[in-house]
Parts: C-alpha cells; structure tokens; sequence
C-alpha cells in the first residue's frame, strides 16, 4: 500500500507537499467538475472551498436541506491547539494526544497535519460568525475533554456541531448564490461511476420523484459519515448509512479497519424493544459529572427495584469506578477505557435501572462547587445549602442546559436532582475506505474525507476531534490535495454520461432496485435491520472473542440470504418510497457487517475500541500485540464480503515510541 | 429551580400504562393528488415511545397488512437537525413545549386519545407526500444572504484578535441555535417566516463579523423571503410559543431595525 506520506522531518511535510504539488490555473478550474456527495462538516466544507476555487460542484445529500446532515448532533466542542489557556498546549501535543488517544493505530503524518491545521479552524469558523462560548473578557472559552491533560476544546454551548455545520452551510450557500455549486438535496447516490479505472461520475436517485440520474464529474469526494447504523441502534441519524462508501468499495475502494468502531460511554440507556435510536449525552458532561455505581450489590438490587433512590446513598456506599481505577484521568478517561469500566461494572451486577446496563453520572458535588463559588462571587456571606444549590444549579445550567432538558424529555426525570443514568452506545467508526496522504482511496479520482474515510483517529478517536477533522479534510487538506490529481484533467473536457460505463452502472442500479422490490414479501426492511443489530452488537460489540465472531459472520451471510429472499417492499421505484430507501441501505448493512466481523476476527490483539476476550491483561485493560497487528487491515472486495482480501499498510512511528496505554 | 419545567409527579403516572389511540392521519399521494384524512386504530402504545416510535410502530402493522405506510420526514430523532415536521392536534410538534416531534413522548398523551396528525401547511411548503413537506423556500433565503462572505482559505485574523463581548456573543448564539425546522410557519396564521429570518438575520447582527454586510443581508433576505410567498407578521407571537428553540419575538423587533435603518441608508 503507498500512503505517498511525503518526506522530511513531520513538521514539515505539509508545507513541503502544498510547494511539490501540482495547481490548476483559475481558468481552467473553471472547466473542471467535482461532485462531492454528503453534506455535513466535510463534505459541506469541501464543496464551498472547492467552489471558491473555482471548480464547479455538485452536492448530493439525501436530507432535505445540507444543514441536516448528522454532524449537527455533535455536541461537545472541537479541538485545537490554539494553547489560549496557556496550559502547554502544542501542534505535538495534539498530535501525540492524538496518537496515543487511538491507541497508536493511525497514521503518524496525517495526525500531524491535522493538529497543525487545528487552530486555522477556529479562526475561520469566527471569522464566518459561528458563535463560539466566550468569558466575561470577550475571549474564547476552552474546556476539557478525555484522553487529555490540557483545555483545547472550543465549545457553542451543547451544540457545537449544529454551530460549525450551520458555518459550512453559510459557505456553501454563498457559493450556490454565485452558481458555483448545484445542491441536488433529497438525491441519494446508488453507484460510482469509473471510466478507465478513474471514478468519473455517480448513478442518484432523486428520492421524491424516484428518477435515476447520471452526474458526471473528474472526481469524486465521498463524505458520506460513517456505518453506526450497521448496529441499528446508534447515535446516527437513522438516515445515516454506509452506501455510497460500500458502493465504492465493490468498484475497487479497500475498505480500512472495519471493525474499529467507538462506543461511546454516555448515551441515554435504552427503554425497551420500540426503541428507534440512541440518545448522546455529551462527554462534556464528564468535566463535571461524576461516575458511580453502588459499591454493594444489594443496594445495586434495591435501586433496580425502586426500592432506593440513588440519592439516598451515602457517599462511602458509591464506587466511583474511574476514579479509582484511573487517579490520574479520572472520569476523563478516552470513550473506549470509560465505556468498557462501564460494561464491567453492570456484568458484574452492579448496574442501577431496570435492564441492569446504566450506570449513574452524577452532578450533585459540582453543583455545590459552583454554588460555593458563584455566591462567594456574588458577594453572599454564608450561604445556605439551599441558597448554594439554587446557584450551582444555575451554573451547570448555563453550560449543559440543553443536554439536561433533553434528557429531562426522554427519560422523565430531573437530572439537577438525581444523577443521570448512562450506558455506552454505538457512535463513531473509526473505520472507513481507506485513503493515501491526499486522501485519495485506491481508486484514482475517488476521494473520502471525514469520518468516511478511516485516516486520523486509529483504534480510537478522542472526544472533540471529529469535528476537527471533519473540517480540516474538507476546508484545508482536500481542497489542495484534490487539485493534483485535477492538473492532468484540464484537457480532458466534459465528462458525457451517455457511455456504455453509465448505461451499465444505471443498468444495475435499476436491476437492484427491482430485486429489492420483488421479495416474497414477508417481513419488513426493520425486521432485518433489528436482527442485523443484535448479532453486531452481541458479537461484534464492546468486547468480542473468535467463536462469537466465527458465528457472527455465519449468522449475517445467512440473514443477507434471507433479506434477498424474503423482504417486503411496498410501493413503487418510481415514486418517493422510504421503505425502498431503508432497504438499499440495509442491504449494504448486511454485506459490511460481515466484513466487520472478519477484520475483527483477524485481528489477534486488543485496541482501543476493539476489544478481544482473549486479549487482554490481568487488569482487564486491553493488549495490544504491536509485532504482529502495527498495520492498516484495508480490504478489497472479492465478491462475498468474507472472501475479502486483505491489504496491510506497516504503519511507521518516527516520532512517537510505541508504549502500552495507560491512563492511571 | 429552572424555569418551565413541567411537574415530574404529574406526568410520571401515564408511563407504563400502554395506550389505545385513535389516529386521524393525513395522506397524500404526491403533490399533484388531492390529500384526505384516514382514520387507524394503534394499541399497545407506551409512555416512553417517542411520537416518531408511535409512527413506526403503525407503519410495521401497515406493511404486515400489506398498505402502504405513512411517510415523515424525521432523522436525527435527538431535536437537533430540524428534518421531523409534523402538525399534531393543530400544533406545530404538538402539546409539548420546546421540544421537536421526535422528542415528544408519548407519555404526554392518554389513553384512548383521539390524535391529529398533518404536514406543517404554508403555501412555501407544499406537500410532496403524506407528512412531507417541501420546505428548499428556507434554504433560498439562507442562500440570499445567510452567510458572511469570507473565503473558507484560513487565511484569516487569529480567533482571538477581536474580542466579542460575552452578552452580544450569547445572544448570538441564542439566535443561531434555530434549527430551521418550519415550526414557525406552521404556527403562524399569516405563514409568515419573519422568527426563521430574523434569527439569521440577528446572529450576523449582533457580532463584529457580520457588520460588514449588515445592509445588504437584512434587504436580500427579506426581498427573498417575500419571493417565496411567506405572510407578513402581525405581531401574535405564536410563533415563539411553538418554536422548540425558544427563539426569541425581539429577534423580530431586531430585524426590523435593522430593514428600517437599511433601507434609509440605501
């Protein structure tokens, strides 16, 4: 595999590349067609810039509007090393954070590059109005986030995301204004098209009118989020799917590290078998928020049977888990250490609502913390308790407020009162196609940026840095290393789409539509879904051993069998058709589910996110085995998902030693 | 403690009760079809469902049966993106306050229950089909002017060059955090987009940054806004009432200030 990481000392690579490599002229730009398909943080970013530049774009999103796609959900900030707090912060340590966050499974020059951009992100998004949190001094706020020593994250209250979306969306809207970018909203791609092996254009289905188009484009920028939905329950949106990267991987995109995906450790548990999606709670939450389960099981049963309240319980009775397994981070430990401490606590029995899997995340003592302070500041000598907790309530307000009226909403309890209950969920996959330095996947023209792709967060991504990524790809790293490839194509002249390549592609498009339709009908597109996310998250989950995987692999061929079979689509193609919609998307699920299990099936170690029973050290932390797995598993398809082939890309640490995670 | 928090006790009761509802739902073919309300029985609805998991709870016993389900528009199903838009019992994402449809539970409904449901209805959001409502009118007056016009290079001042201050920066975000869901429009008699624009409008107004084009913006957003065929705001505030964002009536008050005080420049 040639990841065309650049030469030169790691600080330097960057500015090097941009001076080797080739540009367009601004004239010929304007000859030039990128369809970039997806439109949250990366791919909306890519689409302005790229339309700044001069090139003409189409976007594809399948929502209504771009300032739908699911990066509006992300919650807690971004990061950058801006150092504002003056707390140490650097590009390295960023980088090493990084690094070290994703348990030394990435790539060491792309964390780099994108810890060097980090602050250029913050500077853009201010200079676009996006609203970030300041103090009283007209500054930027910071706070801080797992996995880290330092306060880098910059945060607009809970909704960050929505906030640099919202950015993204301005930008391209001014571009749309201009006539740079056609946005086809409501269109989902159903195929790449290549033409002498270079991705050339995509088959869409304009998903009111049911219409099959062809776009044809010099390339192709996928940043079509990430597979959660592979599990069903997930934090994704629940139109969120892996479709256009799958499509892509069946027409020659090696498919990375499948099988790191992060379940992230404060989601709002689930209530019952109606259940359509999981709800995050931010792991801002985790700066303030304490985590306990009680200490003694019967007080554990107790709770569970309502017969005590968690706030009854006196403070030697909690077992402040993180705290005392990891003294050092505390509950600011990264997602995967938090989530799989959480997993074990309610094995063991300890778990505190009534399936036995929460655990609580308390905000009692950082109430009083801030009460104490804030009266103290408001000039009240001697305070009551009443007094004290009416204000800290105020504080914690001020900063989570949404996240607690939003968990009031689903859970009908007051979380200012008693402690929030909490268990992991399915939320980000490191995972994606895999990509070279410039982002390119193995099919020349064919781009992936954001979570799409699988370069930046390794076995694990830290809390933050999704957005920060999504950004750096689409405003700063895509936009240049795009133009490249495009100087050989400023002679090449409009692509046409009526070549037997997008008669073909549409061709089988169509075929599949109608054999999705022509099932013997007999259970519904979520009928398979749901069974498709109970052996994921069963055998593929938190923690996963080879028999299980052995048998998950088996169990997904079987049930893909099955859906081809006996699926129920009602409707017409040729009309708008939500089950139609589910159902392609499904059926993608149930290949890559398989792929899944095979690439955490071969891998022999634990990692961050990927965690194997019979890896592991006597303090259950997990093992990594960096003579024989220090490698980028990117797959190729080679007809059924379990006969992929496998591809290692040796990743190669210059500037970082390897040394076993520890967070205690 | 914090303000407009409903009672806990009162609404805890209905929790685990299962419900039988009486559903009256809008259907619609494709937008060139006429529309009509279908009547469907759903029992075995639980508190904790959303109005969302009600739906698709309805929709697996339609396909069972063979019928066609009922198509929403939702996604996120956590309040945030904007995309779920339903009237229910003549209000905008229904009895609940500050809360989008698919973070309305069901344990705000009781047993036996006759439920409402229809598109969001303004002449700039014409039905695609049965829930679904066409609302790209919000997305060509974002286009018309919604943004601030700088390059996305980098290449610009360092983010703490000009201090914004905390109250104006808040407020700022406080506009900004509209989701463009239509909730406002459906709410309003007139139709009128005047919360959803102003709120734009406000962000950019109230900061440094987006001083620079305050003239222009208010005129084309607003010019645009008309384009599509909104209604004028005549002051009920119902929009605010409904919207689960709580933006704020002023936000109004701003962007008129700001069109008036354009328009005498200009």
């Amino acid at each position: 595999m040639d990841s065309k990481i650049p030469s030169g000392p790691l600080a330097d690579k960057w500015t090097k590349h941009k001076n080797d490599i080739n540009l367009v002229n601004p004239a010929n730009k304007r000859n030039i067609d990128v369809i970039v398909v997806g439109t949250g943080l990366a791919g909306g970013a890519a689409a302005a810039t790229l339309a700044e530049l001069g090139y003409n774009v189409k976007t594809f999103c399948y929502q209504d509007s771009p300032r739908r796609a699911h990066s509006i959900a992300a919650q807690g900030g971004i990061n950058a090393a801006k150092n504002y707090q003056g707390d140490g912060d650097s590009n390295y340590r960023l980088f090493y954070d990084t690094i070290k966050g994703g348990d030394y499974r990435s790539r060491e020059a792309n964390v780099y590059r994108l810890a060097e951009v980090s602050g250029n992100i913050i500077d853009q998004c201010v200079a676009q109005g996006v609203p970030f949190a300041r103090e009283y001094g007209g500054l930027l706020d910071n706070r801080s986030f797992g996995g880290v020593l330092v306060s880098r994250t910059f945060y607009a209250k809970g909704q960050t995301g929505q906030q640099l979306l919202l950015g993204a969306y301005s930008a391209m809207n001014r571009q749309i204004n201009r006539g740079k970018i056609q946005a086809y909203n409501r269109h989902e791609m159903m195929d790449l098209v290549l033409m002498d092996g270079k991705a050339r254009g995509i088959i869409a289905r304009d998903l009111v009118s049911g219409e099959i188009e062809r776009h044809s484009a010099h390339a192709v920028v996928l940043a079509t989020g990430g597979y959660g939905n592979v599990f069903f329950l997930s934090t994704n949106a629940m139109g969120s799917n892996v479709m256009a990267a799958w499509r892509a991987h069946r027409k020659g995109a090696f498919f990375a590290n499948p099988c790191f995906t992060q379940i992230h450790p404060t989601c709002i548990p689930v209530s019952g078998e109606h259940q359509s999606k999981l709800t995050l709670m931010s792991e801002s939450l985790r700066n303030d928020g304490r985590i306990w389960v009680p200490k003694r099981k019967e007080d554990a049963v107790a709770i569970r049977e309502g017969k005590l309240k968690p706030t009854q319980l006196a403070e030697e009775d909690r077992d402040y888990y993180l705290e005392r397994r990891y003294p050092a981070f505390g509950n600011l430990v990264p997602r995967d250490v938090a989530s799989r401490a959480a997993k074990e606590r309610c094995d063991a029995g300890f778990g505190v609502n009534k399936t036995g899997e929460a655990v609580y995340l308390d905000f009692a003592s950082a109430i009083k913390r801030y009460g104490k302070e804030k009266a103290l500041t408001s000039g009240i000598k001697n305070p009551d308790e009443a007094t004290i907790i009416k204000l800290g309530e105020e504080v914690i307000e001020a900063k989570y407020g949404n996240l607690f009226q939003m968990y009031e909403k689903i859970v009908d309890q007051n979380p200012y009162k008693t402690p929030m209950m909490i268990y992991p969920a399915v939320h980000y996959t490191m995972g994606g196609l895999w990509v070279d330095y410039n982002l390119q996947t193995t099919i020349p023209g064919c781009y992936a940026a954001g979570e799409a792709n699988f370069s930046d967060h390794g076995a694990n991504r830290l809390g933050a840095s999704a957005l920060m990524q999504g950004l750096a790809d689409g405003y700063f790293v895509l936009p240049y290393t795009i133009g490249d490839y495009l100087s050989d194509d400023i002679r090449t002249g409009k692509i046409p789409t009526d070549s037997k390549e997008f008669d073909e592609a549409e061709k089988q498009v169509r075929d599949r539509m109608e054999k999705l339709m022509g099932g013997s009908g007999i259970h519904s597109v979520d009928y398979y879904h749901k069974k498709l996310g109970k052996i994921m998250w069963n055998k593929c989950g938190m923690a996963r051993n080879a028999k299980e995987l052995e048998e998950a692999i088996k169990e997904i061929s079987n049930l893909r069998k099955d859906f081809w079979e006996n699926v129920k689509v009602p409707g017409t193609i040729d009309s708008k058709n939500q089950e139609l919609e589910k159902a392609g998307r499904v059926a993608d699920f149930l290949e890559l589910g398989e792929l899944f299990a095979k690439d955490a099936l071969h891998r022999n170690e634990s990692c961050g996110g990927h965690f194997r029973e019979e890896y592991q050290t006597e303090e259950g932390e997990a093992l990594r085995d960096d003579k024989n797995f220090k490698y980028v598993a990117a797959w190729e398809f080679a007809g059924e998902p379990k006969d992929a082939k496998l591809h290692k890309e040796d990743l190669v640490y210059e500037n970082i030693e390897l040394k076993t995670r520890s967070y205690k | 403690m914090v303000d407009g928090k409903p009672n806990n006790e009162q609404r805890t009761t209905n929790n685990y009760i299962t419900m039988k509802l009486y559903l009256k739902i809008w259907r619609q073919k494709d937008a060139s079809s006429a529309g009509k309300i279908v009547d469907y029985t759903l029992d075995g609805v639980e508190g904790d469902m959303s109005f969302l998991e009600m739906l698709d709870i309805l929709n697996e016993e339609l396909i069972s049966k063979g019928e066609e389900p009922v198509e929403f528009d939702h996604d996120c199903r956590e309040g945030i993106c904007g995309t779920c838009s339903l009237q229910i019992n003549g209000e905008p994402h229904g009895p609940d306050r500050l809360v989008t449809t698919c973070q309305l539970h069901m344990r705000k409904f009781n047993d036996g229950d006759t439920i409402v449901i229809e598109p969001f209805r303004a002449k700039a959001f014409p039905v695609i089909k049965d829930l679904i409502v066409d609302r790209s009118s919000f997305d060509r007056i974002q286009q018309a002017g919604g943004y601030i016009s700088v390059n996305t290079s980098g290449n610009t001042v360092d983010a703490n060059a000009i201090p914004i201050n905390k109250h104006a920066a808040d407020e700022a975000m406080d506009a900004a955090t509209c989701i463009g869901c239509g909730a406002c429009v459906a709410a309003c008699k007139n139709a009128s987009a005047m919360l959803f624009t102003s709120a734009k409008v406000s962000q950019f107004a109230l900061l440094p940054q987006g001083r620079v084009e305050a003239v222009e913006r208010v005129q084309n957003m607003v010019r645009q806004m008309d384009l599509e065929g909104f209604g004028n705001c005549t002051n009920t505030g119902a929009c605010e009432v409904e919207c689960p964002k709580g933006i704020s009536l002023t936000n109004i008050a701003r962007m008129n200030r700001e069109y008036l005080s354009a328009t005498l420049k200009g």
